[in-house]
């Protein structure tokens, strides 16, 4: 059997004398729909960060594709799509074209140019995220749900094999949220990508993902999505708190906060 | 105005190194000002003060040092400068603008000391502080146009890297991308840049060319490459009318670099806002 694609091993995390994350082991399979849940301080982000090699984890380790992730040389085939509101610079002077182009930099590497086909990449990544008729644009007059779709096609364009997404869905409009996981539903499905993704959109995305992970801190649960009902009471309580209740809709049961 | 240039060498040399300048600073300015790293262009430049006034002092009182040309350390301080800048942001990690005032206040305090100890070199100093036609040697000349083939070396090889860099500092480390040593690169170069550009303009206004351009061009661009286009070409527009400015009413380059740079910029600002509430006028 393949190894798994993001594989974290007994992975502990200590901030300022707190700990984020406390011995967590999970392993990412080629073509799974995961979604990390958790309350807020959970340690999903920092979680993402380590899986991304941004910060090392304080024990354990991470292996990427079967290599251990400080070795690891391919970072074109892990996308990463951040939360917007972050890192980016609203009012940066660029054109959509420009900004998915820059998702193929690693990939072309230091000292060589971009490919002499940058233009079609571009293109295609951004038809995959229904984005085409936007190539020229300015990136700052997008609305936010158009730039993060933007942000997924600059993740795309370099084909990476799996994508990593963190809370993409701030400061999206409710109404364009749903759409938004139909497309990342589409891309795991059509494309084969895999896909990590942090949310607190519990409700909307249960319906598209394969697998959860329920975190905080430590692992509660990890496995396929309908499997979730089997978590007991117990665990559900450590995971979220108190204010956790089990919904049961006809279809399986979600999870509310 | 083009016979006393090909007359006179040291207007050679100004016209020259200004046009190098008009090239260099607003293009590495747009990343400057992308990545909100203004002020610190500002803390480099007080610190080559420190370096050139250390050089005059030096000059002055040690015999063997009196030929040397004050560039050099002001370039050896303002790199200093940017690597203190760096480990700084690294210490003050939640305060890293901290940095800036601290850098800039060692730079004027330093300056300050050098000044006052060494008499009698008034008039080069105001030719630092705020540029010079007459004053620049064709060995200026060399030193910049050296600066400005680093620079332009440095933005070819590393382009795509810091168009990334700029736009979303954390994506670029997260894909991979060398983030830590371009980003040192790039203030080295900075620091150069600075150094270079200070002979022209002067230190207190080194920092406006590799800003106000880029300001003006931001409200016209329409894409990244149009934004260094334009910031070069308003860049080079105001060094050449305030070179020509300065020569013919005998007054600091810097200054009038600068006046025609601002001068533009409301030109064009004025022009957006009548091109936007035409365009409103015509939806209406």
């Amino acid at each position: 059997m393949a190894a798994p694609l993001i594989n974290i091993k007994e992975v502990s995390y200590e901030y300022e004398q707190t700990t984020a994350l406390d011995h967590i082991s999970m392993a990412v399979e080629e073509g799974d729909f995961l979604a990390i849940l958790g309350p807020n301080g959970s340690g999903k982000s920092t979680l993402l960060k380590i899986m991304l090699g941004l910060i090392q984890p304080s024990e354990g380790s991470v292996e990427l594709f079967g290599i251990d992730s400080k070795k690891f040389k391919n970072r074109e085939w892990i996308g990463y799509v951040s939360q917007k509101s972050n890192s980016f610079n609203s009012a940066f002077p660029a054109t959509v074209q420009e900004v998915v182009a820059g998702g193929l930099a690693k990939k072309a590497g230091l000292f060589h140019k971009l490919p002499k086909n940058t233009s079609e990449q571009v293109e295609e990544a951004l038809d995959a995220v229904g984005m085409k008729s936007f190539k020229y644009r300015s990136i700052s007059e997008l609305s936010g749900g158009q730039q993060q779709r933007i942000f997924i096609a600059r993740a795309l364009v370099a084909k990476p094999k799996v994508l990593i997404l963190d809370e993409p869905t701030v400061g999206i409009d409710v109404q364009n949220v749903q759409a938004f996981y139909d497309m990342l539903a589409a891309l795991n499905r059509e494309r084969n990508i895999t896909l990590v993704l942090v949310t607190h959109d519990v409700d909307t995305v249960t319906d598209r993902i394969s697998h959860v992970a329920c975190l905080n801190q430590t692992i509660h649960f990890h496995g396929f999505k309908d499997q979730l009902h089997t978590m007991s009471d117990e665990k559900r309580e450590a995971w979220y708190g108190h204010s956790v209740r089990k919904i049961h809709h006809t279809g399986g049961s979600h999870t509310h906060a | 105005m083009l016979e006393a240039i090909l007359s006179y060498e040291f207007l050679q040399n100004a016209f020259a190194s200004g046009l190098i300048i008009g090239v260099i600073a607003p293009l590495l300015g747009v990343f400057i000002v992308v990545r909100r790293l203004s002020l610190i262009a500002d803390a480099l430049s007080h610190v080559t003060l420190a370096g050139i006034a250390g050089s005059l002092y030096l000059s002055q009182s040690v015999g063997a040092l009196a030929l040397l040309n004050p560039l050099y350390l002001g370039i050896a301080s303002s790199v200093m400068g940017s690597m203190l800048i760096e480990r700084l942001r690294g210490v003050y990690k939640h305060y890293e603008e901290l940095a800036i005032p601290i850098i800039l206040s060692a730079g004027i305090g330093f300056g300050a000391i050098f000044i006052s100890l060494a008499e009698g070199f008034s008039s080069d100093l105001f030719g630092y502080l705020f540029g010079t036609v007459s004053a620049v040697s064709r060995q200026d000349l060399y030193i910049v146009a050296g600066i400005a083939v680093i620079v332009l070396a440095f933005i070819r090889i590393f382009f795509k890297e810091l168009f990334v860099l700029s736009f979303d500092d954390e994506y670029a480390r997260a894909s991979g991308l060398p983030a830590k040593w371009i980003h040192f690169l790039f203030m080295i170069v900075t620091a150069l840049v600075i150094a270079g550009s200070m002979r022209i303009v002067g230190i207190l206004l080194v920092s406006s060319l590799m800003t106000i351009p880029v300001a003006t061009a931001m409200r016209v661009a329409k894409s990244f490459k149009q934004t260094i286009w334009l910031s070069i070409l308003f860049g080079e527009i105001s060094v050449l009318a305030g070179l020509v400015a300065a020569f013919y009413f005998d007054l600091a380059p810097g200054g009038t670099i600068v006046v025609t740079s601002i001068a533009i910029l409301l030109v064009i600002l004025a022009y957006r806002k009548i091109s936007l509430s035409k365009k409103r006028g015509a939806a209406a």
